[in-house]
């Protein structure tokens, strides 16, 4: 296995530490953690990521992510 | 009466009421509410997924989505920079372009930091977004947002949750008389009379949430909201007469009955 995709990234992840092997595309952390992507909207580095671009935008080292949903609200 | 339906932005809505999403017993009442209210804009709000609990239901699962409009609310921002961000983020979870502005001044009161308010106002209509900000019974507040912007003006009955009532009724009547654009009387409302004061008074549409979802029969309180609003806007359509100090008699004074001795005075009656 290629060494750079063996890597154990610590992201920050809706405010809190979080561990993943990668880098990792946002569909790929999505995908593991189990989320619908068409319910959910992300933001990296305080930046919202496209849902067309969640293949191509790749989560790094020490990056902030934030995943958001819609819930009950006035 | 014609056909009158509110227009926000060029979008039709045939319902003057828009309905939270917030604080129900349970999504399936939140459902049967929706229906039984007639709306069809309702708010939601954006927040982070809980990664510890993700069996919770998906709320977009219990919104017609063939019917009713979502609208995302940047509620709980303290900053422009966290509405504009929240609003960034609930068009992408949405993929509609409109927004419910909270920037919220004070813990306490929720009453709305305008300052702020403007300035995301202005940098989300930059941004090709339709702005419905939540604001203050403030006409000249009113007014600046509009200027900025503003798809639709959205002034406060009373403070969110609180149930009040309509607190300043006259300053809705001046909001209403100066705005271009719609004027939608958002929180403070605790009951149907409440909702029908705040359209008799001109408003163009009312939002609630908690007098319904926290009604101890919520469906049947959606109920009781539509009629109001559509009691309160025919009112206002139909034109009220002047309130007037003294009566009025509604029977002919003409032909009356009376001993020549009563006749002198006016005593018709009603």
């Amino acid at each position: 296995m290629d060494l750079i995709w063996s890597k154990i990234l610590t992201i920050r992840l809706n405010g809190e530490p979080y561990d993943i092997a990668g880098p990792v595309s946002i569909s790929a952390l999505l995908a593991a953690l189990n989320l619908d992507p068409r319910i959910v909207a992300v933001e990296h580095n305080v930046v919202v990521v496209k849902r067309q671009r969640y293949d191509d935008t790749i989560v790094n080292d020490g990056d902030e992510v934030e995943i958001v949903r819609f819930v009950g609200g006035g | 009466m014609t056909s009158d339906p509110l227009v926000i932005a060029g979008r039709t809505f045939g319902s003057r009421l828009v309905v939270g999403t917030g604080k129900y017993p349970s999504n399936t009442v939140m459902a049967d509410a929706h229906v039984a209210s007639g709306t069809e804009m309702v708010t939601v709000a954006v927040r982070r997924v809980n990664l510890t609990d993700k069996s919770k239901e998906s709320l977009i699962d219990y919104i017609d989505r063939d019917r009713i409009f979502i609208l995302p609310n940047t509620a709980g921002c303290y900053t422009a920079d966290d509405a504009i961000r929240t609003a960034r983020l609930g068009r992408e979870v949405g993929l509609s372009n409109w927004v419910k502005l909270e920037v919220i001044g004070d813990e306490r009161t929720l009453f709305p930091d305008n300052i702020a308010l403007l300035e995301a106002t202005r940098v989300l209509v930059s941004e090709g977004f339709v702005v419905l900000p939540y604001t203050n019974d403030d006409p000249i507040v009113c007014r600046k947002l509009e200027e900025a912007g503003a798809a639709a003006v959205m002034p406060l009955g009373a403070p969110i949750g609180s149930g009040l009532g309509i607190q300043n009724p006259n300053n809705i009547r001046i909001i209403k008389d100066q705005a271009r654009v719609p004027v939608i009387v958002d929180a403070g409302v605790g009951t149907a009379s409440d909702a029908a004061i705040a359209m008799e008074l001109g408003a163009d549409g009312v939002l609630m949430n908690t007098a319904i979802a926290l009604a101890e029969d919520p469906v049947a309180m959606a109920t009781a909201m539509k009629l109001a609003v559509e009691a309160g806007r025919l009112a206002y359509r139909a034109g009220r007469i002047p309130k007037r100090m003294h009566a009025s008699a509604s029977s002919p004074v003409d032909g009356r009955i009376a001993s020549a001795t009563a006749a002198a005075g006016s005593r018709a009656g009603a």
